[in-house]
């Protein structure tokens, strides 16, 4: 299977991810979309990984190179989720002061 | 050749250490005795010296180097030889009795500022003995720096009186004007010859053009004018009346104002080689004469009298440098030494006496009350009036009768001049000691003569002004007998060479001009002591010319205009408008232009997340774009799309 398709497939995913975040107001669906990108991405290491030594592991069926950029997402992938816990975290806090999640009224900053 | 020449200056330096590192510690009984005895010594070793070169010794003793370079090289070296032997006798002579006088002048200073006066004065002498035995024009400069610095150190040294003050500063600003034209004439010497030494330079002179000559010379005599007051830097001289008394006699006796003379003297050679400059500096030094001269009959200030009658002789002494008798200038400079200085110290008597009272119009009648200062004050008046046979005659007839070769306009302006000075000379000696007493004197602190520290150099320099012309007896008196024309004969030898041989006087001509001067003189001082007797003496300002010359010909109040007042209102002109909305403006306008620009970049701050996730997301496809535009990765998107 041709990279392409990764490719084009985690494209979409990313850019579904930076739509979400530029359109909507909910903080949560925010945080959804950015988790959205974040696999985008993380696919797209798994599959750049994998295709990187596509003629080594035809040659050598046993061998396990390019399993490196899968075990690498794992890693992300907990890191992500300790992350995860600290945004909600920081969502569940914004609903307790503002008693909403909408990001238009977190403006304290302005000016 | 003796090496004690370094003792001369090293004395008065000494003498400047520990009185002034001592201040607070010696009594001051000690520091006049420290400061009087340093100058004495250095006298003694002088008249040694003087001694050695009369019996045919002398020369350049270089203690070592300034610097050293393949281009040139600086000696710290003293030259002695007749004129520099001959001026350290004056310096430290004169110098000395005005340091005892001192002694009970400043006696009613506490011991630190008694110290203080003392370690000025012994700086001064040391100042002026470098500039005489430098053997260069480098510590030539040095001494003549010195003795601007100790000028403005004394005249200031009464700080407290803001006029003094500003009196110092003047004449630090005034010399310092002249020291620019000297500064620049050694440059160019070095330029030109790549030697600053008196004996190089006068040995390569002729390879010089005329017009180096000429630039250096004149620039050598603004130098001069500033130090040796003489048109248009003069009115230093008569405001340095602010320092004490024995300051004024010191400055206008023995240092400072003999330096200018002293520097031509020593560069005659130059000078004769330069007839332009020549002709510049006896017309110079006969304005001076005559100028000085009018102003000085009006004043009542009997130090600035004096003053003036000492700007006055300075111009004759140039009168005699431009003609070319540099003899008679320089002997001028010794017998005027000896009799100004006796005027001074006896001023200062009288002043002492008065209890600080200046203005002779409320003197008159002192003759009694103070019969040594009267006496000496008298000898002193007929010396400078030029009455025959005291010192003052002997050289003003030399540099007359040099004038007369030179131009007979010079002869009548400069006897002119002199007339004048008999005029005011007698003008003062009149009101100050004869008549009637016009001041009311105090039970409990009445006018009294002097102790003997003053009344001593008084008389010593009352007997030097009679007899101190007998040395220079002209040729058609007694023939030979001019012995400081054959003492000084080595150094103006190769001018007397060069000078073209005027047509000699005959002695009954002589005899005629002399008789008629003298005569002349005698009747301007009967004229001034029966005018200045009947005069209604008043405080009232005079009017007319009158009231012009009490007034200095209004020149502080034309430089003052001419020169002061532009320069303040085009310091203004920058203060209030270049400084203002130039570098002002450009400062509060960087200030201005930030201030505004983070105003309206503070709006960007919307509050509205959704606004900040915009920008940063374009921000980083921006950034994307720019940063890593490069081929490969523009066809690795072209080969996937």
């Amino acid at each position: 299977m041709p990279i392409n398709y990764y490719i084009f497939f985690c494209l979409t995913l990313f850019s579904i991810g930076i739509v979400g975040v530029l359109t909507r107001r909910n903080a949560i669906i925010i945080f959804m979309c950015i988790e959205l990108m974040l696999n985008a991405v993380n696919l797209l290491l798994v599959a750049f990984s994998k295709m990187h030594h596509a003629a080594a592991v035809a040659a050598v069926p046993e061998s396990t190179v390019g399993s490196d950029g899968q075990i690498f997402v794992f890693f992300i992938m907990v890191v992500a989720a300790a992350e995860v816990s600290v945004g909600l975290a920081i969502i569940v806090m914004m609903y307790r002061n503002i008693h909403s999640v909408d990001i238009n009224f977190l403006n304290r900053l302005k000016n | 050749m003796s090496h004690l020449v370094f003792l001369v200056p090293l004395f008065p330096l000494l003498g400047f250490l520990i009185n002034g590192l001592g201040r607070n510690q010696l009594s001051k009984a000690s520091i006049g005795a420290i400061g009087t005895g340093a100058i004495l010594l250095s006298f003694l070793v002088s008249v040694r010296l003087f001694m050695e070169v009369l019996n045919g010794g002398g020369g350049v003793d270089t203690l070592f180097y300034l610097f050293k370079t393949t281009d040139i090289s600086v000696p710290f070296a003293f030259q002695v030889d007749a004129l520099s032997a001959l001026f350290l006798l004056i310096i430290t002579g004169i110098g000395t009795l005005i340091h005892l006088y001192s002694t009970a002048y400043m006696h009613d200073e506490s011991a630190p500022h008694f110290a203080r006066y003392f370690a000025y004065l012994n700086l001064f002498v040391f100042s002026m003995l470098l500039l005489v035995l430098g053997s260069g024009f480098v510590i030539m400069f040095i001494g003549w720096e010195g003795v601007g610095l100790c000028s403005y150190l004394l005249i200031g040294y009464w700080f407290k009186n803001n006029d003094y003050n500003y009196a110092a500063r003047k004449a630090f600003v005034m010399n310092r004007i002249g020291d620019l034209g000297f500064l620049l004439a050694i440059f160019w010497i070095i330029s030109k010859l790549g030697t600053t030494e008196y004996t190089q330079v006068f040995a390569g002179v002729n390879n010089l053009s005329a017009s180096d000559i000429t630039a250096i010379t004149l620039l050598l005599f603004v130098g001069a004018m500033g130090k040796s007051a003489q048109i248009p830097l003069y009115t230093w001289l008569p405001d340095a009346m602010a320092g004490p008394t024995p300051v004024s006699a010191l400055i206008h006796a023995a240092t400072m104002v003999t330096a200018g003379i002293y520097m031509i003297a020593r560069t005659n050679l130059l000078y004769t080689m330069a007839p332009f400059t020549q002709c510049v500096v006896a017309i110079t030094g006969l304005a001076t004469a005559l100028f000085a001269a009018t102003i000085a009959l009006r004043q009542n200030d009997i130090k600035k009298v004096l003053a003036y009658s000492t700007v006055s002789q300075l111009g004759y002494m140039f009168l005699g440098l431009g003609v070319g008798a540099y003899t008679g200038a320089v002997f001028h400079v010794m017998t005027h030494a000896f009799f100004k200085a006796l005027l001074f110290l006896g001023a200062g008597s009288v002043i002492h006496a008065m209890h600080h009272e200046q203005d002779i119009r409320k003197m008159g009648g002192l003759n009694k009350r103070l019969p040594h200062t009267h006496l000496t004050f008298l000898l002193g008046c007929l010396a400078i009036a030029g009455i025959p046979p005291l010192s003052g005659f002997f050289s003003k007839d030399e540099i007359l009768a040099a004038a007369f070769q030179a131009s007979p306009i010079y002869y009548i302006l400069g006897l002119l001049g002199a007339l004048m000075t008999a005029f005011y000379m007698f003008r003062l000696y009149t009101l100050t000691f004869l008549g009637e007493a016009r001041f009311h004197e105090d039970e409990h602190h009445p006018v009294h003569e002097s102790p003997w520290q003053m009344t001593v150099p008084l008389w010593i320099l009352g007997i030097l002004s009679v007899v101190g012309g007998w040395i220079g007896f002209p040729e058609w008196i007694l023939p030979n007998a001019h012995r400081l024309e054959a003492l000084l004969a080595p150094i103006f030898a190769r001018s007397t060479a060069l000078a073209k041989e005027h047509a000699h006087l005959t002695h009954s001509q002589e005899w005629m001009m002399t008789g008629g001067a003298t005569l002349a003189i005698v009747l301007a001082i009967v004229l001034a002591i029966r005018s200045s007797l009947r005069a209604k003496v008043n405080s009232e300002p005079a009017t007319g010319l009158a009231g012009i010359l009490e007034n200095k010909w209004y020149v502080d109040e034309i430089y003052d205009n001419a020169i002061v007042k532009p320069l303040q209102s085009f310091a203004d002109l920058l203060k209030n408008v270049i400084e203002k909305s130039g570098i002002d403006g450009l400062v509060n306008g960087v200030g201005k232009l930030v201030h505004y620009g983070s105003r309206q970049f503070r709006l960007v701050q919307s509050g509205q997340v959704g606004n900040y996730l915009l920008i940063m997301v374009l921000s980083m496809v921006v950034f994307f774009l720019i940063w890593f535009n490069d081929t490969a990765l523009m066809k690795l998107l072209h080969n996937i799309f």
